[in-house]
């Protein structure tokens, strides 16, 4: 369960990102809360455009060109990042908390061999000397699953494979022992059985250091077999948000629901997978009231004025959603904007 | 006609041995990424082919429409083989095979508007579509494929990944196809567009009788859309059969790994893993291993195995084709299940 009471090693508070400024500015994350707990991973799940990554980059303070934290705090283990200058961010990453990105082949630098990177934190971050730095870098490996990591030490990221090169990731994010991990799709380019090893190593490495971990999927299988804490975004905002179990068992939210129906390993057999109707709406053009309620098959005039806050509901779990109680019971008003199956 | 009719399969591809060459000096390499691989699709069904990258399943769907050249086999399309037809044939029958590409914003020209990009097949193929009906054409396709009137005069950057996947379709779909060859073609899309976009695969093959050569990596996207599967593991058919057969009783040790490794809704931290885990990499298919392509990563493998290629053929017990010299049909018992860590 979650650990209310210990200070949570990052969180934000209603963060809101912005790109452009000022009046033209356009929010993609309107108001998320997130914390994440020292032992703990908690997923944040949504489809492209739903600022998923946006979120996670902010924590790390390494929003794109263009974006822009407008309002709301990122803290990393209590301090306010608001106000860091670039040297103190730096001093952060790595340290306190570091990133295993998607693409394991444009996380490294193809013209330095992989040890090399590896060994550069422990060189440039500790000042440990060449060979302590190698040394290191080799027992990481080791530790990360690189057969043979003397060997491969010296081989440039061209000779690795995709599910080697995401191990040699991993292991850089993991060198200077950082307190938070941020994984942003960390298996999404690798293929199936490589994809479960990465897991398999995340699961281990997160547990054994006790890592407080972001892990941010479109994947709701690869989330079950990492998260405990689930938060579901769309259109900027968490729609809803719980344990694993709680949530998977039944969706308080239709949007959550939606996505669980349309993973074809739920529909088991049907000959029709059932979609949800249109598309997310693009930012600045978010819909009125609550940002889902043209796509959904639970929504009432209600819905289409007044925004449903992220309530907490009576099985602990939060949801945002006017008909949360109804989702669950399985009885649906129905109404007007009901949605229909494409 | 006669021998579409005879065995009811629209596409036949028989031995195909398809890749790249490599060039070292002057020496020129032949890389069959697709080593001697045979496939059949009937009308109106789905066949996926499934495996991982470089099983060669990509090669594969670019040798079927055309735009690699065989180095040795056969593909039969509709009765006719695609390697000797007259250039005039081969275009009236591209009309017939189309194709769905991953990345639909790299398959879309970014200059074209979405109706210019669907007419664009019947300024090359003239004759299929009036010029003075093809407004109405372009109208009633963007409707098939779940897109309004409005979205006509957009260009793809001004559309989502699903709406330009689905111009994508709509494209193939203007020249009146019997098979579309789709290489990845939902893998890029969001889940719950991704559904949408399979119920109207599934919905186009219902109304309009097209076949599906499926290429994805994604297991439960085949399981949900094929009929029959194909799985793939260095160039070669290593497992085929009925979807659902293949699913729920696996034999080919590869399948086993492959199957067990995709994740699911009810997998969670610190349950027992259902996992067989594989080690090592995939070989290269410039230098594949002798015998059995899967035997330097396979539990079982033996002497045999780096003697004697396995051959593709139903074994005792076994109700469909499976290309290792120990499926028995138990399996189980052949192979230890999951190690539980």
């Amino acid at each position: 369960m979650t650990t209310a009471h210990e200070s949570p090693a990052a969180e934000v508070r209603d963060l809101h990102i912005a790109f452009g400024s000022g009046r033209d500015g356009t929010d993609v994350v309107r108001g998320v809360s997130l914390a994440l707990h020292r032992g703990r991973v908690l997923a944040l799940v949504g489809e492209s455009g739903s600022g998923k990554s946006l979120t996670s980059l902010a924590f790390m303070g390494l929003l794109p060109a263009g974006a822009r934290v407008a309002s709301g705090s990122v803290r990393v283990e209590g301090a306010d990042t608001g106000e860091f200058t670039p040297r103190q961010w730096r001093a952060v990453r790595g340290t306190r908390i570091a990133m295993v990105f998607q693409d394991p082949a444009s996380a490294l630098n193809p013209a330095f061999t992989v040890g090399w990177q590896i060994a550069e934190p422990f060189r440039r971050r500790l000042g440990d000397s060449r060979a302590r730095a190698r040394e290191k870098a080799v027992a990481l490996m080791e530790t990360v699953g690189i057969p043979e990591p003397e060997r491969r030490y010296h081989a440039h990221p061209h000779e690795f494979s995709g599910g080697m090169r995401q191990r040699a990731v991993v292991a850089m994010a993991l060198a200077l022992e950082p307190a938070v991990l941020l994984a942003d799709e960390p298996t999404t380019a690798l293929d199936v059985t490589v994809q479960a090893q990465i897991l398999r190593l995340l699961a281990e490495r997160q547990r054994a250091a006790g890592l407080a971990m972001l892990l941010v999927s479109h994947d709701l299988g690869v989330v079950a077999r990492l998260a405990q804490e689930v938060a579901v975004v769309y259109a900027g905002r968490i729609v809803e948000q719980g344990d694993l179990d709680t949530v998977y068992a039944a969706p308080a939210h239709p949007y959550t629901r939606g996505l669980m129906d349309a993973v074809p390993e739920a529909a088991a057999g049907e000959p029709r997978l059932r979609s949800i109707a249109g598309h997310p709406p693009d930012p600045g053009r978010v819909p009125d009231g609550c940002a889902f309620h043209p796509r959904c098959a639970f929504a009432t005039a209600r819905c289409t004025t007044e925004r449903p806050l992220l309530r907490t509901l009576a099985d602990g779990r939060r949801a945002a959603c006017h008909h949360a109680e109804s989702v669950l019971a399985g009885t649906a008003p129905g109404g007007p904007y009901g949605g229909s199956d494409l | 006609m006669s021998v579409e009719a005879r065995d009811g399969a629209l596409l036949k591809v028989e031995g195909l041995h398809a890749g790249y060459v490599h060039r070292v000096g002057l020496a020129r390499h032949r890389v069959p990424a697709v080593a001697g691989v045979d496939l059949a699709v009937p009308a109106a069904r789905t066949v996926g082919v499934v495996g991982e990258s470089g099983c060669g399943k990509t090669t594969l769907a670019r040798a079927v429409v055309g735009l690699r050249a065989p180095f040795s086999g056969r593909v039969e399309f509709a009765g006719r083989d695609l390697g000797t037809v007259s250039r005039r044939e081969r275009r009236r029958l591209a009309r017939e095979l189309q194709m769905v590409f991953q990345d639909p914003f790299t398959a879309l020209n970014p200059r074209m508007t979405v109706a210019e990009l669907i007419a664009e097949g019947w300024r090359i193929h003239r004759g299929t579509v009036a010029p003075a009906d093809q407004a109405a054409e372009t109208a009633r396709l963007l409707g098939l494929v779940g897109l309004g009137s409005e979205h006509a005069e957009r260009r793809p950057h001004e559309l989502s990944g699903g709406q330009c996947q689905r111009v994508s379709i709509a494209r193939a779909l203007a020249l009146g196809p019997r098979l579309i060859v789709c290489d990845e073609a939902v893998s890029a899309l969001d889940v719950s567009v991704q559904a949408q976009i399979l119920n109207l695969l599934a919905d186009l093959q219902e109304e309009l009788g097209v076949s599906y050569l499926f290429i994805s990596h994604d297991l439960d996207v085949v399981r949900h859309l094929a009929h029959e599967v194909v799985v793939m593991y260095v160039g070669t058919v290593v497992e085929s059969g009925p979807t659902d057969e293949v699913f729920r009783n696996p034999q080919h040790p590869y399948t086993r790994a492959l199957l067990s490794a995709v994740p699911s809704l009810r997998d969670r931290p610190g349950l027992p893993s259902r996992e067989i885990p594989l080690h090592g990499d995939v070989p290269s298919p410039a230098t594949p291993p002798s015998g059995c392509r899967f035997r330097t990563r396979c539990r079982l493998a033996t002497e045999h195995c780096a003697r004697e290629t396995p051959p593709l053929v139903p074994r005792p017990g076994v109700g469909h084709p499976v290309a290792c010299h120990y499926a028995d049909g138990a399996g189980t018992t052949a192979y230890p299940a999951g190690n539980g860590s």
